[in-house]
């Protein structure tokens, strides 16, 4: 199958590019790299070699100041994938291009740079030293490069503020909460001032109420800081709210890549459809993507901003069906949205055959 | 007539037998056998003995006796015994000063100066009161029944020994801990060095060394007691979180500050656990070694078994306990120190 490669907003140069990347574990993964660019799949590979399929021909651009997501279930290969960026994992095949240039054929003091200085990462588990403090532990990027504590503590400092944490930086690990715990690994990452931050479900060992939290705040600092963010998880809503570019993967395959608003309304497998079946589409659904673009015309019953979701929109009409708005961005018109539109986006797409 | 004649001229070996047929001293059981004139070996089929050295040897000169076994690998000792000495004398030498000059600074030292210093020790490693009390306790103790100065020596003794220990034993743990391949070569010479009799220890020692040398039972004592050091060493960084190791590497660590900034400070429980073990086992050993002239306690439990007195043997044996006691209390407690410091999350 083509990957879809429609990213609807194409702005920021690409930072890193993961290109025809393998990975197969297993005693001889080499050997396999045959069988498996000749469309051997996973439970194939399996059964006949015993070997297992990781990563299956990964091609995603990650661009410059977005998010991208990479979702998929467990046993995916998300989580190897986004260990490929830094080299934690080694790859079978591929290429793994950073500013243009391929990281897989770097040394270990270049990678060890590309580590301390270009990209940073937050763990599922948290992954705190349990033996230092918390300032200790946003400053671990610091004090890796060995900068002295007297330097580092200020923006060390700094940054447990900006996560909500000032005045802990004298406590350990243990003494602080899963949530608190995780906000000092997002410290850790954002105090290493490198452009890219990866995200390894993050936010998945926390509890929901806490989750929101923490993704509200790390929106808020994107929209401040503008990283480069790579984020791995499990969960359709937590990827449609984060995502820039979201990535599906299904048995180390790329299902389907692009925008979510257009995934959500084109899905192009029966695995995306059944994933996207559940999810509440009048919260994620966004007016832009709905709206029928152009100068507006007419009588308007009202403006709204491009970037509202269809819940706030049948919320202002107060359900009823013949309204029509004027959809503004920046203060400026750039098409109008019927009512009716609304509610055809808001069934799953009926097959089109 | 031996039961196995008939295996070698059947085999067609009689005369190779014959030929190796030497004049070697007989062993006592022939002997024996001969002054009870005449051998019936063999006669039944209950009487069969096993196909051994010495029954082979019997049917067949030229099959050595046992006993050329034992012999054989004394004399394969006394050979290279000199070439092993100039290579392990020197090296060892360090041990021997290091156990004269601490034995002579303990014993030598007046006790209100050695005692409070033990207790300074014991609040800088434990910083409770409640354990230097005890220490006082036991100290006052035993110098109360006068026996002072062989507490003062065994404990000169188990401190070179249980430094040498952790000298030796933590990098070999570290080493063991990043090779597979290391670990897997070390593991069962550790359980040797564990299964092995202590008193086997001291034979090949005092055939290397003079028993006047303290580097003997320091050797013996280092051997058998390093090995938790190692083994705990070696198992505590293996079991330092995977996740946190991983993310030291996505920090970009090197493995020297990957080493002393994240697997040794985590794994440092598990270390002490293993320091607190080696001590133990080196009070335990030092009692043996008296054997070969370890000064302390030792000595005089020795003199009780030998001599039959009773009183002597049990109150230095009692000595030992609340020693073993004092020992294990302070180092778990500096453990216990470590522990509160960093918890298990």
């Amino acid at each position: 199958m083509e990957n879809n490669n429609k990213t609807a907003d194409p702005s920021g140069e690409i930072k890193v590019s993961i290109r025809h990347l393998y990975k197969i574990f297993g005693e001889n993964p080499q050997a396999m790299m045959d069988d498996v660019k000749a469309g051997m799949g996973k439970s194939e590979l399996l059964e006949t070699k015993g070997h297992v399929l990781g990563l299956n021909d990964i091609n995603v651009d990650i661009r410059s100041g977005k998010i991208t997501v990479i979702m998929g279930l467990s046993g995916s290969g998300k989580s190897t994938l986004i260990r490929h960026l830094n080299r934690l994992i080694e790859p079978t095949a591929g290429e793994v291009l950073f500013d243009g240039e391929d990281i897989l054929g770097w040394n270990e003091a270049k990678l060890r740079d590309l580590r301390r200085k270009h990209m940073s990462m937050v763990f599922q588990k948290f992954a705190l030293l349990p033996h230092r403090t918390v300032l200790e532990n946003a400053a671990m990027a610091l004090d890796t490069r060995g900068i002295a504590r007297k330097q580092y503590e200020a923006e060390a400092n700094k940054w447990l503020d900006r996560v909500g944490l000032g005045g802990y930086g004298e406590q350990y690990p243990h003494q602080l909460s899963g949530g608190m715990q995780q906000r000092v690994g997002i410290a850790r990452a954002l105090a290493s001032n490198s452009e890219i931050m990866l995200m390894d479900e993050a936010f998945s060992a926390l509890d929901p109420l806490i989750r929101t939290d923490m993704q509200n705040l790390l929106l808020e600092l994107q929209n401040e800081l503008h990283k480069t963010v790579v984020f791995i998880t499990h969960d359709l809503d937590e990827a449609l709210k984060l995502a820039d570019h979201l990535v599906i993967l299904k048995d180390g395959r790329v299902v389907q890549q692009g925008e979510p608003q257009y995934i959500l309304l084109h899905p192009n497998d029966p695995y995306i459809e059944d994933f996207v079946a559940d999810i509440n589409r009048a919260r994620v659904l966004r007016v832009r993507s709905v709206m029928t673009k152009g100068e507006p015309s007419g009588n308007f019953s009202g403006d709204i901003d491009h970037d509202d979701n269809l819940e706030s929109v049948i919320g202002a009409a107060e359900g009823s069906l013949d309204k029509r708005y004027r959809v503004m961005r920046d203060g400026k018109p750039v098409g109008t949205l019927e009512m009716p539109e609304i509610m055809r986006a808001l069934v799953p797409r009926i097959q089109e055959e | 007539m031996a039961t196995y004649d008939g295996l070698f001229d059947t085999l067609g070996l009689r005369a190779w037998c014959d030929k190796g047929a030497d004049n070697a001293p007989m062993s006592m059981a022939d002997l024996l056998a001969k002054a009870k004139g005449g051998s019936d070996a063999g006669s039944s089929l209950w009487d069969t003995p096993f196909p051994s050295l010495d029954a082979l040897h019997n049917a067949c000169q030229a099959i050595p006796q046992s006993r050329a076994l034992t012999r054989g690998l004394e004399a394969g000792f006394l050979d290279i015994r000199d070439a092993l000495r100039v290579v392990i004398d020197p090296l060892t030498q360090p041990l021997s000063w290091a156990l004269n000059d601490m034995l002579w600074v303990m014993t030598q030292t007046p006790w209100w100066i050695i005692m409070p210093a033990l207790l300074v020790i014991t609040w800088f490693v434990t910083r409770s009161w409640r354990i230097i009390g005890l220490v006082a306790v036991i100290l006052a103790l035993l110098a109360f029944v006068d026996h002072y100065n062989a507490a003062m020596e065994t404990l000169a003794i188990i401190f070179v020994c249980a430094f040498v220990c952790v000298i030796i034993g933590v990098p070999i743990g570290i080493a063991m801990s990043r090779s597979d391949r290391l670990q897997r070569t070390v593991i069962p010479i550790l359980d040797m060095l564990q299964t092995l009799p202590p008193f086997v220890y001291l034979i090949p020692l005092i055939f290397l060394f003079s028993v006047t040398e303290p580097k003997l039972y320091g050797i013996a004592i280092i051997l058998y007691a390093i090995v938790p050091v190692v083994r705990l060493t070696d198992l505590g960084i293996r079991l330092v979180d995977r996740d946190v190791i991983e993310a030291a590497d996505a920090f970009g660590m090197t493995s020297r500050q990957k080493l002393f900034g994240v697997q040794i400070p985590l794994a440092l429980p598990n270390i002490m656990a293993g320091v607190n073990q080696t001590i133990m086992m080196s009070l335990a050993m030092v009692v043996i070694a008296s054997l070969v002239s370890a000064p302390g306690l030792g000595v005089l439990v020795l003199r009780g078994i030998r001599n039959l007195e009773l009183g002597v043997g049990l109150i230095a044996g009692f000595g030992i306990v609340v020693l073993a006691i004092a020992l294990d209390r302070v180092t778990k407690a500096s453990l216990a120190r470590i522990d509160a410091s960093q918890a298990s999350r």
